[in-house]
């Protein structure tokens, strides 16, 4: 990025430098710098901030954070605990660190297998057309009507969460009809694209036709929807352990918010102990779907071109 | 029947009985994928919360002959399903003798009301802001203003609802923040109890309203763009038409029709969220009775809210797919 103070006319020849590249939308890198923050203050963090801090009865109770003048309701803030403390001895800059890459790390497999799972069925629909197209659109329309926050909830009020990877498997189930009809939606406009016929003409085989012909031309609207279905996911389980429904021990984001509603630290003014986990979720959404909106605009050139007169 | 072909008609019948169907077999089977039976299950989860069970033992016989769990699983499936065509949910664990029937009849119009209302607020609000963020002659300082209504746009519901909650219910103490209604009314049509009852849905209204309105901005704006360049605009301009009607008769009119499309398919995320903002502000509809059946262990309760919840959405959606045709006349629904 040296090169930066290069006037631009001796690097584009034709007005098209390498900061035209449309990878460069601001929307996509400025949500990008988002998710890597959050990211890089869990990868980061727990290698200067003890982990242990997050159990139960590791820190003293109801401290404000550190710069809060002290307040005789709660304990006197003290440096040890910089985001102040809750009421089960939980250490809340602790509780940040290592639950936001949990939250990630749902998101990522649960909208990962729906993906997956999604181009498979998409593909296997626009493609064969027919009988099958009929029936994986019916289902796949029918699964998106289903309010899957309801069921989502009855499964895992049987199933008692005790770790992430089963949290990610059972949202997983139902993060798959999105994409699929998205992905069949672009297998059929896709399909009688010129390069496409061409390549049957060819004589190239089905399987390459869609993985190697259509598969890279749909690559920004993957992830853009990617992007959009992990954001799903991580509200999902967020929403599932807001209402008591996840892992216990080592608390997420989610499960935080749930012992603070249910001691009410709302009404009781602690707003460090909800704030910080909503806050570091704001963050991870917003950056989502900043991420989603770049992506989409880079897929589709006609919206770009209109958020540049906006 | 404009457009409204008998084709269409019984593929999207069939389709709103699949929903309803597919939602209601995992409702069944999924206790049944638990380890040992169903009711054995619940009183596990009983003991486990309350110490030890009295008379389990018999707790046990009564509710596998009340549920018909001697029988093989078929059967046990077809009389599931004839009980939930009929409404006949059974009876809550945590309150006997009550009907989960009952129970669920007692929240549906809380959660009908607050969520209509909001919902329509928000679609109508988020689109209008939408047309405007893409209409040309929208002033300068709109086109600045408008965009700050979106911030909200990727924050779930109840976050945005324990926020609010926190500065109108703890700081400034503006709003009630529990409950439906006040103390001590009497209910019915009479004005106290009714300006109560909207008084206590306006942080619930507008924690959905404010996290949804910027959704349908979004997508309204995209359309607007999309349809900006068409001839008939371009025409209506032409004859002289008003701005207004050019903005309302020919951009937004068209605009807003795949956004009724959108309607349709987030219905049961919006359903979805809304349950939580209801636990949160212990609004007396179905999401507050859902956690309510979760902290309690409830399962036929549970069970009973989540059928509830899919057959409400389904019909939801069902409606608004067959009123489409008729509010776009483009639409025919041919055979290809």
């Amino acid at each position: 990025m040296a090169v930066a103070t290069v006037p631009e006319t001796l690097l584009a020849p034709a007005g098209l430098n390498r900061w035209d590249s449309p990878w460069l939308n601001t929307k996509f890198v400025s949500g990008l710098v988002m998710v890597v923050a959050v990211l890089l203050m869990g990868l980061i963090g727990t290698r200067f901030w003890p982990e242990r801090l997050a159990l139960v009865a590791s820190s003293p109770i109801n401290l404000p954070p550190a710069w809060v003048s002290p307040n005789p309701q709660f304990g006197p803030p003290e440096a040890a605990h910089p985001l102040g403390t809750e009421s089960n001895g939980r250490d809340i800059l602790a509780v940040i660190i290592t639950g936001a890459p949990r939250s990630f790390q749902v998101g990522l497999i649960a909208a990962g297998i729906g993906m997956l799972v999604g181009i498979l069925l998409g593909f296997t629909a626009g493609f064969l057309g027919g009988w099958v197209d009929n029936v994986i659109r019916t289902v796949a329309d029918s699964v998106i009507t289903i309010p899957s926050l309801a069921l989502l909830i009855l499964v895992s009020s049987y199933v008692r969460v005790v770790d992430i990877s089963s949290m990610a498997l059972i949202l997983a189930a139902f993060s798959w009809a999105g994409p699929t009809r998205l992905i069949r939606a672009q297998v059929l406009s896709l399909r009688e694209r010129g390069y496409v016929r061409m390549a049957r003409l060819s004589g190239i085989s089905s399987f390459d036709i869609m993985f190697r012909e259509m598969l890279p031309n749909m690559l920004p609207y993957l992830a853009s929807s990617l992007a959009g279905n992990v954001a799903g996911a991580i509200l999902a389980a967020t929403s599932l352990e807001a209402l008591g429904l996840g892992p216990t021990r080592i608390p997420t984001l989610g499960m935080t918010i749930f012992y603070a509603i249910s001691s009410s630290a709302v009404l009781r003014g602690m707003w460090w102990w909800w704030g910080f986990p909503i806050l570091i979720l704001i963050v991870i959404f917003t950056g989502l779907f900043l991420m989603a909106i770049g992506l989409d605009e880079i897929a589709n050139p006609r919206l770009r071109g209109a958020s540049a007169d906006a | 029947m404009r457009g409204l072909t008998r084709a269409y008609l019984l593929r999207r019948l069939g389709m709103y009985v699949l929903t309803v169907w597919l939602g209601s077999t995992i409702i069944f089977i999924v206790p049944r994928l638990v380890p040992g039976d169903p009711v054995a299950a619940m009183i596990g989860r009983m003991s486990q919360s309350a110490g030890r069970v009295e008379n389990s033992a018999e707790i046990i016989n009564a509710w596998r002959a009340r549920f018909g769990l001697d029988a093989p699983v078929p059967i046990q499936y077809v009389n599931y399903l004839r009980n939930a065509i009929t409404l006949d949910l059974g009876y809550s664990l945590a309150h006997f003798p009550a009907t989960v029937r009952d129970m669920v009849a007692q929240a549906v119009p809380w959660t009908i009301g607050l969520l209509a209302v909001a919902t329509v607020i928000s679609f109508i609000a988020g689109n209008l802001i939408g047309a405007l963020m893409a209409w040309a002659p929208t002033p300068r300082w709109a086109k600045r203003l408008l965009p700050l209504s979106l911030t909200f746009t990727s924050i779930p519901y109840f976050m945005l609802a324990i926020l609010l909650v926190y500065v109108f219910g703890f700081g400034l103490r503006l709003f009630p923040i529990s409950g439906g209604y006040g103390r001590g009314l009497t209910l019915g049509w009479n004005l106290p109890y009714i300006l109560s009852v909207m008084q206590h849905a306006i942080l619930p209204a507008l924690s959905i309203v404010i996290a949804s309105m910027g959704y349908w901005a979004l997508g309204m704006r995209g359309m607007m763009i999309t349809n900006a360049g068409e001839d008939y605009i371009i025409l209506a301009r032409a004859k002289g038409l008003s701005p207004a009607r050019l903005f309302l008769r020919y951009a937004v009119r068209n605009a807003v029709l795949p956004q009724v499309t959108a309607l349709a398919l987030t219905l049961g995320s919006i359903v979805g969220g809304a349950t939580l903002v209801e636990y949160l502000f212990a609004y007396p509809g179905m999401g507050y009775l859902l956690y309510q059946a979760i902290v309690s262990n409830d399962y036929s309760l549970i069970q009973g809210i989540v059928f509830i919840l899919i057959l409400a959405t389904a019909t939801a959606v069902l409606i608004i797919d067959l009123v489409y045709p008729f509010i776009d006349p483009r639409i025919t629904y041919q055979q290809r």
